[in-house]
């Protein structure tokens, strides 16, 4: 397991924006990079070889990557639905969503479909509380969803995977 | 139309790019401050200013700056606080997004102030689009002179950064926050020493939210002075209010602090008034941690005022019949909106972000969201009512940080308002497992006022 | 260079002493001893950093100082708050010290397993002690309480993270007495749990000593489990030439047997000085020598006030007086009661010290004759 040259010289940029002896603080943002990198989730190979990089120990990577909530350390699907559910979204609907995509994928909260191609997750609030019902796929926010916006992104990310075989 | 300071180019096409920007008079504010005041002239202008920290405690942000410890030889941070996460609050994404020139010419003029020559932007990690364009931004303005060595000549040096989060309500918690920052889970620190003093790597810090380093801007293009004149009492200025919920304009509004809360939730100009022809329940009116109110004393203060959009009227009657302008995430409830479960989910929002340092929150969080889930499940005791009181006045004031009050505060004022609601969950077992959710027709009709 | 520091007024509970600058209120607190020194969890004076996290030490400040006598709004961590000159603190004097005290012990116990029957911990456990005093009986929590899967961290120490408060005491020892921290806090929220994550053992010299800070049972010593109840064995100071540690610890005997060695705690049961610095001991004093010639037996411990084997071992402890003793003119208890003198019942005709061997039904038949 290892970062590409390219990758490599990212993870040395996020270092530099910090003061000498101070590079723990490349932590977070390194581990995003390797999640990204290492097929959408920490694996301990994984953490481990962020610790041997930035030179601490990895207890120390552990107890950042299970605190917080973007790190996944268990795998995923290929697309992972992370729809909100708290106060606002729910107000507007997140329920019918959650359900929705149920009914269509067959997968409850914390569930990967049979094919790894979906995983659903049930988050607490992601700021788009004006635009809800929410959810974030990859980079993006899917905002204001409804079930015709579900179909199509579900459709969306198929077509996506017969393109890349 | 009330008065625009942050938002009024907003619609100007292209504005998130530097030359659009600047040639609607961006970074003026960047070449007065470094040409013409010294770093405590520009301290002086934002105290009399009397702008309050646009995060949520409201706190004086010139008293603020005025604290930082400026120790020979130690390095001092400005650090901007983009790690939005309090529900109903996507202002300063929505600010980010739209006008990243803004928020580095405020933090350019804050950096000069405080003399900070490193900043960073700590950013919740969902927002990840949101960090390319800020980095984007950083760039040009790099580019052209505004961010590096010696700007303008001024030998004032000044470059920012943006450090991305990974999803932790508490990491907006201003020591939590530093701590992320260094490569840490984000336990918020005790306090003192406060960051002023001891904040990044120990470095004297100030931690501020980015809509208050973006009211920088107009603060010294229009002068102090003239912005102190826009609202009412201390609150002065405009302010960002993300609007969302049953209403019919969900979005993110400027408004100076001059209207009432009626104007506001049915003016065509901001809400619309309320989605579906129904009727206004209750609101809360500061993102999820202030105390919820009922429509009556939402638009009229037990005194029989008008209720207005400034931090003073909104917190007016104290806890037993106010709220507050907190973060301005308005969230609104409609009379079909079932108080119990908006409660539910926020104690479960507040279980699910509790850091785990310290016992009262750590313990009372999911302690809460259990007996919530319970009564809204049709399980519930009339004792639970009060065993829930009991529990959140046990862990309010007594935690680490304010997420204590924070996840204390909405079942406080839930209980208090809306028990009616509760004893109707509990009396009809059968009716709340029909998992109807949301049809809250059970409920006391509340008299509206308009 | 520094200039000399000064001394403040401080003054908890009507009591008021002098104290230096930048003393903790709660370190103010037991100087002057008893009750007034507020229960604490997490914090522990040879941890730096430690503190703060369990709320069991809040106090009251009613009057911040002499030059600001304002109160302070909300409770104050003891451990965390710096004493100023002239300020006023109330501890067991305020109801609201008290009631939020009762709070964090109730929630402290939310979680825990009360398994103090089966807990190697019992008798010397700082959670007991604490819901003796400050708890209620019974719980208003009816949910399933939190467990944890088993982790093996190893040969020597029992990581039972069922019972954890999450004071962070052990992972501070990891930090600053060993040279490499394998295990720390993982997850988040009510789901928090020590762990090394890869169930590696922790293996260091000074480890063991995560086991003497541990205010509760979750981190027990593994060659003591279930060898016997703490308040059967007797303690013994000790000390020998150790080349790692100061070598000076606590055995704990069963007969002549050494069934455990732990540090010497103070009375705050926290680990004792030994020549100006925390007495941590090494993991070869703690484990392996477990032999009464391995030690020079200097004599009985002083066993801290935190423990129920106090009770009996208070050195120069008055019992009560002897009543019978003083009215029988010296004859013992025991020698005084003829068992024909107490009831009819018991009037055998046979003379039970002659018996031979074990005694029968038979043995007293109305026709069974006396033996010789």
């Amino acid at each position: 397991m290892k970062f590409s040259e390219e990758k490599i010289k990212e993870v040395e940029k996020i270092i530099s924006h910090f003061p000498e002896g101070k590079h723990k603080s490349a932590l977070i943002p390194v581990l995003h990079l390797a999640q990204q990198e290492f097929g959408g989730w920490l694996s301990v190979d994984t953490m481990d070889y962020v610790a041997t990089l930035l030179r601490i120990e990895p207890i120390e990577v552990y107890e950042v990557a299970t605190f917080y909530s973007m790190y996944n350390l268990t795998p995923v699907g290929s697309y992972l639905f992370e729809v909100c559910h708290t106060g606002p979204c729910m107000l507007n609907g997140s329920d019918d969503i959650i359900k929705y995509i149920f009914e269509k994928l067959g997968i409850k909260p914390g569930e990967t479909t049979g094919d790894k191609l979906f995983t659903l997750k049930t988050v607490e609030c992601l700021g788009a509380c004006g635009y809800a019902p929410m959810m974030q796929l990859g980079k993006n926010y899917r905002e204001h969803l409804t079930k015709e916006k579900i179909d199509a992104i579900v459709e969306e990310c198929r077509n996506k995977i017969i393109a890349s075989n | 139309m009330g008065r625009k300071l942050l938002l009024d180019k907003v619609q100007i096409e292209n504005i998130r790019f530097y030359d659009v920007y600047r040639r609607e008079g961006g970074y003026r504010s960047v070449e007065k401050v470094l040409k013409t005041m010294s770093p405590l002239d520009v301290v002086e202008e934002v105290k009399t200013s009397g702008l309050r920290g646009r995060g949520g405690a409201g706190f004086p942000t010139g008293l603020k700056w005025s604290f930082l410890a400026k120790p020979e030889g130690i390095p001092r941070y400005l650090i901007v606080n983009a790690d939005e996460s309090e529900p109903g609050t996507f202002k300063d994404r929505y600010l980010m997004e739209l006008l990243p020139h803004l928020l580095i010419e405020g933090m350019i003029v804050s950096a000069y102030a405080l003399g900070s020559n490193c900043s960073y932007i700590y950013i919740r990690g969902e927002y990840s689009w949101i960090v390319d364009i800020l980095e984007q931004a950083i760039a040009e303005a790099k580019n052209n002179g505004w961010l590096g060595k010696n700007i303008l000549g001024s030998g004032f040096d000044c470059e920012i950064y943006v450090q991305r989060g990974a999803g932790a309500y508490i990491c907006g918690e201003e020591t939590a926050l530093l701590e992320s920052l260094e490569g840490k889970r984000g336990n918020p620190r005790i306090k003192p020493p406060f960051p002023a003093v001891k904040g990044l790597w120990d470095c004297p810090t100030v931690v501020n939210n980015v809509e208050t380093i973006a009211a920088v801007v107009p603060i010294i293009n229009e002068g102090a002075e003239e912005y102190a004149k826009i609202g009412i009492g201390k609150s002065t200025g405009t302010k960002l209010i993300s609007a969302c919920g049953n209403i019919i304009n969900q979005g993110v509004f400027e408004i100076d602090m001059t209207i009432s809360v009626e104007e506001f939730i049915f003016s065509d100009e901001y809400c619309g008034g309320i989605a579906n022809n129904r009727k206004l329940k209750a609101c809360i009116p500061g993102g999820s941690s202030v105390p919820i109110l009922p429509a009556n004393l939402l638009l009229k203060t037990t005194k029989g005022n008008q209720r207005m959009m400034t931090y003073e009227s909104l917190a007016e009657g104290g806890f037993q019949s106010g709220s507050m302008m907190g973060s301005g995430g308005f969230i609104v409830l409609d009379d079909n909106q079932c108080v119990v479960k908006h409660t539910y989910t926020l104690a479960r929002f507040y279980r699910h972000e509790s850091c785990g340092q310290c016992s009262p929150c750590r313990e009372g969080t999911g302690w809460m969201e259990k007996i919530l889930h319970k009564i809204e499940n049709g399980k519930g005791k009339q004792s639970d009512i009060d065993l829930l009181w009991d529990i959140q006045r046990k862990i309010d004031g007594n935690t680490i940080c304010p997420f204590g009050e924070a996840a204390a505060w909405p079942v406080a004022a839930a209980i208090r308002h809306f028990r009616d609601e509760f004893e109707w969950h509990i009396d009809n077992p059968e009716l709340c497992l029909q998992k109807n959710y949301g049809i809250a027709n059970y409920a006391k009709p509340i008299e509206i006022l308009v | 260079m520094s200039a000399p520091k000064q001394i403040f007024k401080v003054t908890i509970d009507n009591i008021t002493i002098d104290v230096e600058q930048g003393t903790t209120v709660l370190q103010a607190a037991r100087k002057i001893g008893g009750d007034v020194a507020p229960p604490t969890m997490c914090y522990y004076s040879k941890l730096q950093g430690s503190g703060g996290k369990c709320r069991t030490c809040l106090v009251e400040i009613a009057e911040g100082s002499k030059a600001d006598p304002r109160p302070m709004p909300k409770l104050m961590a003891s451990c965390k708050t710096n004493v100023m000159d002239g300020m006023v603190v109330k501890n067991i004097t305020s109801q609201k010290v008290i009631d939020a005290r009762n709070g964090v012990v109730e929630f402290l116990l939310l979680n825990h397993p009360l398994d103090c029957p089966v807990c190697d911990q019992a008798g010397e456990c700082d959670l007991q002690d604490l819901s003796y005093n400050h708890g209620k009986d019974g719980t208003r929590y009816e949910f399933e309480r939190r467990t944890f899967e088993k982790e093996d961290i190893g040969p020597h120490i029992q990581l039972h993270m069922t019972r954890c408060i999450l004071c962070y005491r052990c992972t501070y020892v990891a930090d600053q007495l060993t040279n490499q921290r394998v295990h720390g806090i993982l997850d988040r929220g009510d789901h928090s749990e020590i762990s090394t994550y890869i169930s590696k053992a922790i293996d260091n010299d000074f480890s063991g000593n995560m086991i003497d800070v541990c205010p509760v049972g979750a981190l027990t010593d593994k060659t003591f489990r279930f060898k016997n109840r703490v308040w059967f064995t007797k303690s013994l100071n000790a000390h020998r030439n150790c080349d790692k540690c100061c070598g000076q610890v606590t055995l704990w005997q069963r007969g002549n047997e050494v069934l455990r060695v732990t540090a010497r705690k103070d009375e705050w049961n926290e680990v004792q000085n030994v020549d100006g610095k925390p007495g941590w001991i090494c993991n070869d004093c703690r484990f392996e020598k477990k032999k009464t010639s391995d030690w020079v037996i200097e004599g009985e411990t002083v066993i801290n006030r935190h423990s129920v084997m106090a009770q009996g071992k208070y050195p120069g402890l008055i019992k009560p007086k002897e009543t019978i003793a003083d009215v029988m003119s010296g004859r013992q208890p025991k020698l005084l009661m003829d068992i024909h003198d107490v009831s009819d019942v018991n009037e055998p005709h046979i003379d039970l010290s002659l018996i031979q061997g074990a005694a029968t039904s038979k043995t007293f038949d109305k026709d069974s004759k006396q033996p010789t």
